[in-house]
């Protein structure tokens, strides 16, 4: 039996907050996601994706649960390990131009990982143009700044410096959601280029309130529903089979 | 049709550019005006000539001369060292702290940022000029004491500053990527945090050099500042209060002096935020 690259057992967020009742963001949720494999989550929103996503990165602290990562459990560290798990997990953001400081060129940004594990200056450049190149842009956007470029543009950028360390998991936090359709469909194309070149080495958690983008791109699906999991499989069984109430609710919206 | 707003950017950009190569070369004659200031002196400013006390303007003396017949122009000159220097000090110690506790505070959160919320707002709930009066009283006199009197009601506006600016800097996404790069505490702080939090700051510090000055100047007025007969011109303006109405340059002169310096520093302070706004930056 092949172990999975991300475990998540019990998964719980509680928002305490005075004069008003606890509030679980998220609600027990536990999944696996295989090496290579390219999982959908999709929820309204308030469901709970990105609270569970900023877990799953240590961004945020779970009142309860575990998360296991390449067979590391991860839920308790800090500091310098926990920099070392950055390693192996990266994140593409919904807003891809707020996802690069203002004040750096795209460059540093993608740089930055490759420098704090002790790459040279020339390394890192060196570096920073292939993985543009990867993501098909070219070598000259590494002195652009944020605003310079477009969404599309930079959101690529967002993928090459996800890239930079190797991730075995990259997480796409609603990454073509804040793109127009097509934008949207070149980005996609992107990603499903990096899961053939990369095969088992990378797998993909794909979060999105997009059915039918999650149909053509993912293996398995999840969707989230006030903080828990209410129905998961094949997207095509859920699609054709929905048997939770609000997935059907999901699935006849876009009809 | 994008073709006039590149135009505009550009030429908006340009005046930015000239802006702040105008007012920063005055600020720069203005600085190392004051460190050479003996020197470009006509007469010697502590010189006493009670025969041509309270002299009007003329060419030998453009701006008179006081009631002990020492020349203004000479006083207004070697009193830009201890008006200048004192502030600018002044201004950069109470940015630093202010700075510092803020970007510690909202980085950190919990209870030791309500602690020093707190204690920040107890400083600014005193009524300012009276608290560093009783400070400059239990540390005697002086303008060393001026000052670290003044800076100890003076952190917390920036300490507040800092601290909302960081606060909102922690949720962007890009701090987030930051983080997951795998970068530290220090270098989040240094190199993504500081230099956007930097402009605001910078130009409440620009705008307070003008304050700052007037309360260096009432502080030594009633005695706990510069002592005479060191020429400063906050108390050569409050010694000579009394003569306005008879000799009124001798008051005029290091009046606009005063005014001068602070416009300077007010327009240069207003251009680095201009042009410090990376959206202004051109995309060539």
């Amino acid at each position: 039996m092949e172990q999975p690259i991300l475990k998540v057992d019990n998964l719980t967020k509680i928002f305490t907050r005075k004069g008003q009742p606890d509030f679980a963001a998220v609600d027990h949720i536990s999944f696996d996601l295989m090496p290579g494999e390219c999982l959908g989550l999709i929820g309204e929103s308030g469901s709970g994706k990105s609270t569970t996503v900023n877990m799953i990165t240590r961004l945020l602290d779970p009142t309860e649960g575990k998360i296991v990562l390449d067979g590391d459990d991860i839920t308790g560290i800090s500091g310098r390990e926990l920099r070392k798990v950055y390693a192996k997990m990266q994140m593409v953001f919904q807003t891809p131009t707020d996802s690069f400081d203002p004040r750096c060129t795209l460059g540093d940004g993608i740089g930055e990982s490759l420098r704090n594990n002790g790459r040279s200056r020339a390394e890192t450049k060196a570096e920073v143009a292939r993985l543009l190149e990867q993501c098909g842009l070219t070598a000259e956007f590494a002195s652009r700044y944020p605003h310079q470029v477009s969404g599309g543009q930079c959101q690529r950028a967002a993928i090459a410096r996800a890239l930079a360390v190797g991730p075995k998991l990259l997480i796409c936090d609603e990454a073509t959601s804040a793109l127009d359709v097509t934008i949207q469909k070149e980005i996609i194309a992107l990603l499903n280029e990096l899961r053939r070149n990369h095969g088992s080495e990378l797998s993909i958690l794909f979060i999105c309130h997009d059915i039918a983008l999650v149909q053509q791109f993912c293996d398995r699906v999840l969707v989230m529903y006030k903080g828990r999991i209410v129905e998961k499989g094949k997207p095509d069984d859920v699609i054709r089979n929905p048997r939770n109430d609000y997935t059907k609710r999901l699935i006849e919206s876009i009809l | 049709m994008s073709e006039p707003t590149v135009r505009i950017q550009k030429i908006r950009r340009d005046t930015v550019k000239t802006r702040l190569i105008i007012f920063g070369t005055l600020a720069f004659l203005l600085l190392i005006g004051s460190i050479f200031s003996e020197h470009l002196t006509p007469y010697d400013p502590y010189l006493q000539d009670l025969s041509n006390a309270k002299a009007a303007p003329s060419a030998a003396h453009p701006f008179g001369t006081d009631r002990y017949g020492r020349d203004m122009l000479s006083r207004v000159i070697v009193g830009s060292r201890a008006s200048i220097y004192s502030t600018l000090l002044l201004v950069a110690i109470i940015t630093m702290i202010g700075t510092g506790v803020g970007v510690f505070c909202g980085w950190h959160g919990k209870w030791i940022d309500t602690v020093l919320m707190r204690i920040s707002d107890m400083f600014l709930a005193f009524p300012g000029l009276v608290f560093a009066l009783a400070v400059a009283g239990v540390l005697g006199g002086g303008l060393q004491n001026a000052i670290i009197a003044l800076a100890a009601i003076s952190w917390p506006k920036y300490a507040r500053i800092a601290r909302s600016q960081t606060l909102s800097q922690k949720e962007t996404p890009y701090l987030k990527a930051a983080r997951l790069s795998g970068s530290g505490t220090w270098k989040i702080i240094f190199k993504h945090i500081l230099p956007n939090i930097m402009g605001p700051i910078l130009v409440t510090s620009m705008l307070d050099i003008g304050t700052m000055m007037m309360e260096l100047a009432g502080l030594s007025f009633l005695g706990l500042g510069a002592k005479p007969p060191i020429a400063e011109w906050g108390s050569m303006m409050s010694d000579t209060r009394s003569l306005i109405t008879t000799v009124p340059w001798v008051t005029f002169a290091p009046g606009l002096a005063i005014f001068v310096s602070v416009m300077i520093f007010n327009l240069l302070g207003d251009t680095i935020r201009d042009y410090a706004d990376p959206k202004s930056r051109s995309s060539s």
